[in-house]
């Protein structure tokens, strides 16, 4: 049986940064992923990473900035280690190898980002993402011998010992078919977020809540599952992101008459209100007609000075040119909000803890919560590393300090059973496992948007349901070992129906409107009843709702304006 | 939306069968991409079609492939531009062949196959880690600094984070070793990736170890040197990359560190630059002895390697003359090269001296790609 001290799940950012943090305390780690680390998502963030790096920018500026932006849903507690924390971590990773754009002193140069009192986004041209993550990797190729890799190898179930403590995980190795149960002192979820549950999303094909429903199906809480973002500028029907950078750098929001409408929704930030509420401006533009007929805005890069965009948006040029045929420095190009990023997940603290001894979560995965009802722009980042890094120390000492217990191989039969009965099923036995994830992701995206109601939540509920009936008898026609993509697909299903269910039980549960939950029915904020976090817990009859108090420190809620 | 038929080179590994083509007919909008076409196959015909993809946006690098027997990133092709090629190309062949009839036909089928110069696993997916990552790995590629980091951030010129930031957009995809026809010759050469790799810290003026990793990369037969100059990486790489620059660059930063260069190259090219802005044109007489042994004009201090390579370079001259591509023995003799009529050889010399002034890299990071300057704005 592999054995390591600490497990880490997941190699995107959070997944690389816990996985060396925890080596660096001297215990073995291994870090399992379904995709070659390069290939996570984390890639996908393009804009930049927060800090209160600059002499004249404070933590608690940084911290205030990301507690608004989270509709003050976001525990102040976790927020401060966040915004006091970032500094260290940026020059941690410039001291890695980054290549952190510089200013005409080539020090550290910054960006402006939605919703923030100062330009305090460090980044790499519009690669943010993808570079730290490759600088990472470069990290983990440099400690092979302290952290082993496990690339393309899927997990499908964690396991508990008697005393319900995870002690392990089930994986299959992707390249041959071969099954194992590894044994661990301590395992890290990090696999990212749920956008696969919504169609269109900005999010990759692999973003399929994998560690949110494993930790939901082994016990443990969910929080916050309501609060999904819908990014203000993203390319109808491929749902392919345009960075936030690019309104960092100065461009405009324009309706099809040609109007600047944030100056209606956010005189003073205009264009860099917080996402939710540019969100919800252009789909109030686009429902009151004043859209393109193909139900989008328009984002106007040209205002932004040629170099500039070549040398701070180059990857938008790219999009723009291959995804939309759209050369964004001549002409705008047409965008609408779309499924970006899951804000909630699996309750932690701020060491990553989450209620199962043993296991952690960080990342995306995870809700600690910083992020509460909306997150800011290049926080996303930043939580990464700072839980990643946190998760991966405390795991180690946990480790080390516990003598661990072996798991029982019955979780392993459970999982081969599983996928040895996803095989015997053939195409008389009921629909394609693609036919239903597209279902979803449609019903999700027409019912548990921008806008919401009781009655279209109630009906996205009833189809998540039904699908989740029809995926117990959904069909693959792979009945092979080697890269069986079509049974790993069919598992995911399972995970993202999971997913589903709990952010419409939640978006059901609170009847207000906070950050990115607008409901309709209930269009005001109501601090007296809800601000509250809704958690989840797994029963056979489905998610059981329970509360949790919002942690505040020093900033009281009070009326949210851009 | 329109009709394709993808032509997709299948190996299932567990049926004990070969390699095998198989069509699948798809049906979507132009504007979508070659990987939107097979996944369409994979979601309604054939679940156990293999592909590795994920971003669907050409930041993950997962779908490297051949499409029309190029390399690139099936997401990021567009199928309706792939069906003009397969035409074009199914045109080409039927000329080729003789058949008039065919030679304008419509729809021929998109061909998609397995990145080359790696083995397949199972239908496109192939065995990165045993050439692409191995070869990375080669490169030493993490930064290698030393002493203890500062304080703050190292403080370095601007324009050097913007020049490495090139090679920093790398997706590790393996286009570019799909494509690279010195690796199909010798598997063994390190290949454009991971010299792009390198470059991204011999370039970065944090590392400290520039002048080691330029000396192993120099001295490794399989390393610095095998590079031919194809282009074909250039072309591949679907994030301007461009590792054949990066391969020049460290060759350059080879040369200026006095690192011998076993083919001359970097002495050729010294040469190529000199000659050009002497003479306007080529002198190929010149060309020979400049790169092997530099003096140009007389007063030559030829070396054994220059008298050897020189030697060596007689048959190649010869065949030269034979296929018309040098037009007469007369070439060979120095001096009797014509000059350029009128003014124009100062003119070549202006654009030295501009190029000198300015000294700029095509980098896209810093420039745009050709055409994107054009109607720049003054500031």
């Amino acid at each position: 049986m592999p054995t390591h001290d600490v497990l880490v799940i997941g190699a995107g950012l959070a997944g690389q940064r816990a996985a060396l943090a925890a080596a660096e305390q001297g215990v073995s780690v291994g870090i399992i992923s379904k995709v070659h680390p390069v290939r996570s998502h984390s890639n996908a963030a393009q804009g930049g990473i927060n800090a209160a790096l600059n002499p004249d920018d404070t933590w608690e500026s940084h911290a205030f900035d990301t507690v608004k932006g989270s509709d003050y849903l976001g525990d102040q507690d976790a927020i401060e280690i966040m915004a006091k924390e970032a500094p260290e971590e940026i020059l941690h990773m410039e001291h890695l190898g980054v290549t952190f754009h510089r200013n005409e002193e080539g020090r550290l140069g910054t960006r402006a980002f939605g919703g923030a009192s100062a330009a305090r986004t460090y980044y790499v041209a519009d690669i943010t993402g993808q570079a730290i993550m490759h600088v990472l990797y470069e990290q983990l190729m440099k400690h092979s011998d302290r952290v082993a890799r496990y690339e393309e190898w899927f997990c499908s179930a964690l396991a508990l010992d008697e005393n319900g403590e995870c002690c392990g995980v089930v994986t299959r190795n992707i390249a041959d078919g071969s099954m194992e149960l590894f044994q661990a002192k301590a395992v890290i979820l990090a696999c990212g977020g749920n956008g696969q549950v919504w169609k269109p999303t900005t999010n990759a094909l692999i973003c399929t809540g994998d560690g949110i429903a494993m930790a939901y199906r082994a016990g443990a809480k969910l929080m916050d599952m309501e609060m999904i973002q819908y990014h203000p500028t993203t390319l109808a029907g491929k749902g392919f992101l345009i960075t936030e950078g690019a309104r960092g750098e100065g461009a405009h929001l324009l309706n099809a008459k040609g109007e600047r409408f944030m100056e209606r929704y956010a005189p003073n930030k205009m264009e860099l209100a917080s996402r939710d509420v540019v969100s919800r401006a252009e789909q109030t533009e686009i429902n009151e007609g004043r859209g393109f007929p193909d139900g989008t805005v328009a984002l106007d890069i040209t205002v932004v000075p040629k170099k500039r965009v070549h040398e701070a948006l180059r990857e938008i040029v790219l999009v723009g040119r291959d995804f939309a045929g759209v050369d964004i420095t001549r002409e705008p190009i047409r965008i609408k909000p779309g499924n970006h990023y899951t804000m909630g997940g699996v309750k932690t603290d701020v060491n990553g803890r989450t209620d199962i001894p043993g296991l952690y979560a960080a990342g995306e995965t995870a809700c600690v919560s910083v992020h509460g009802g909306n997150r800011l722009g290049a926080n996303s980042l930043l939580d990464t590393l700072i839980f990643g890094r946190r998760s991966g120390v405390d795991a180690a000492q946990r480790a080390k300090r516990i003598e661990g217990s072996r798991p029982s191989k019955k979780v392993l039969e459970d999982e081969q059973r599983m996928i040895d009965e996803i095989m015997r099923r053939d195409d008389s036995s009921g629909r394609r496992v693609s036919e239903i994830k597209r279902e979803l992701g449609e019903t999700m995206d027409k019912k548990v948007a921008v806008f919401r109601d009781e009655e279209g939540i109630t009906e996205a509920l009833e189809t998540v349901r039904r699908l989740k009936e029809e995926a117990k008898t959904a069909y693959i026609d792979d009945h092979g070992s080697v890269f069986n993509q079509d049974l790993i697909a069919a598992i995911e299903l399972g995970y993202m129906l999971d997913n589903a269910e709990c952010t419409c039980v939640s978006a059901l549960e609170r009847k207000e409107s906070r950050g990115a939950q607008y409901r309709t029915d209930y269009p005001e904020r109501n601090d007296e009843e809800w601000l509250k976090h809704i958690n989840l817990t797994r029963t056979d009859d489905g998610p059981e709702i329970s509360y949790s108090e919002v942690t505040i420190t020093r900033w009281e809620p009070q009326e949210r304006k851009y | 939306m329109a009709e394709y038929t993808i032509k997709v080179r299948r190996f299932q590994p567990e049926t004990g069968r070969g390699p095998y083509w198989e069509e699948f007919n798809v049906e979507l909008e132009p504007s979508l991409s070659v990987l939107d076409g097979l996944l369409q196959a994979k979601d309604r015909d054939d679940g156990s079609l293999a592909v590795r993809c994920s971003c669907r946006a050409a930041i993950c690098g997962s779908c490297g492939m051949k499409i029309n027997g190029q390399s690139g990133l099936g997401c990021k092709t567009q199928i309706g531009e792939a069906q003009e090629q397969a035409n074009k190309m199914a045109a080409k062949t039927a000329r080729a062949g003789g058949n008039a009839a065919t030679a304008t036909e419509e729809n021929a089928p998109i061909v998609i196959e397995p990145m080359g110069n790696m083995p397949v696993i199972k239908d496109l997916v192939t065995d990165m880690e045993s050439t692409h990552w191995t070869k990375i790995r080669r490169v030493t590629p993490w930064l290698l600094p030393h002493g203890e980091p500062p304080e703050r951030e190292y403080v370095v010129e601007p324009e050097s984070m913007i020049d490495v930031t090139q090679t920093m957009a790398c997706i590790q995809c393996g286009a570019c070793v799909s494509s690279c026809l010195s690796m199909e010759a010798d598997p063994g050469f390190i290949g454009p990736a991971a010299l792009a790799k390198a470059y991204r810290f011999v370039g970065d003026p944090r590392d400290a170890e520039t002048l080691e990793r330029l000396h192993d990369l120099a001295e490794d037969p399989n390393g610095l040197y095998q590079c031919t100059h194809c282009f074909s990486c250039v072309e591949a790489c679907p994030k301007g990359v461009a590792p054949m620059d990066q391969i020049m660059r460290l060759r350059r930063k080879a040369g200026e560190n006095g690192i011998e260069d076993p083919n001359s190259g970097h002495a050729h090219e010294v040469a190529f630059v000199k000659i050009i802005e002497k003479k306007g044109t080529l002198d190929e007489s010149l060309l020979l002895q400049e790169s092997f042994a530099p003096g140009l004009k007389g007063k030559l201090k030829p070396t054994k390697r220059a008298i050897r390579e020189l030697l060596g370079s007689l048959p190649t001259a010869i065949r030269g003359i034979r296929t018309g591509k040098m037009r007469s023995l007369a070439k060979l003799i120095p001096g009797i090269h014509p000059k350029l009529p009128g003014g124009a050889q100062d003119e070549v010399k202006q654009i030295y001296s501009h190029a000198r002034e300015h000294n700029e890299e095509l980098n896209l990071y810093i420039k745009g790609e050709e055409g994107d300057t054009t109607e720049e704005k003054p500031q």
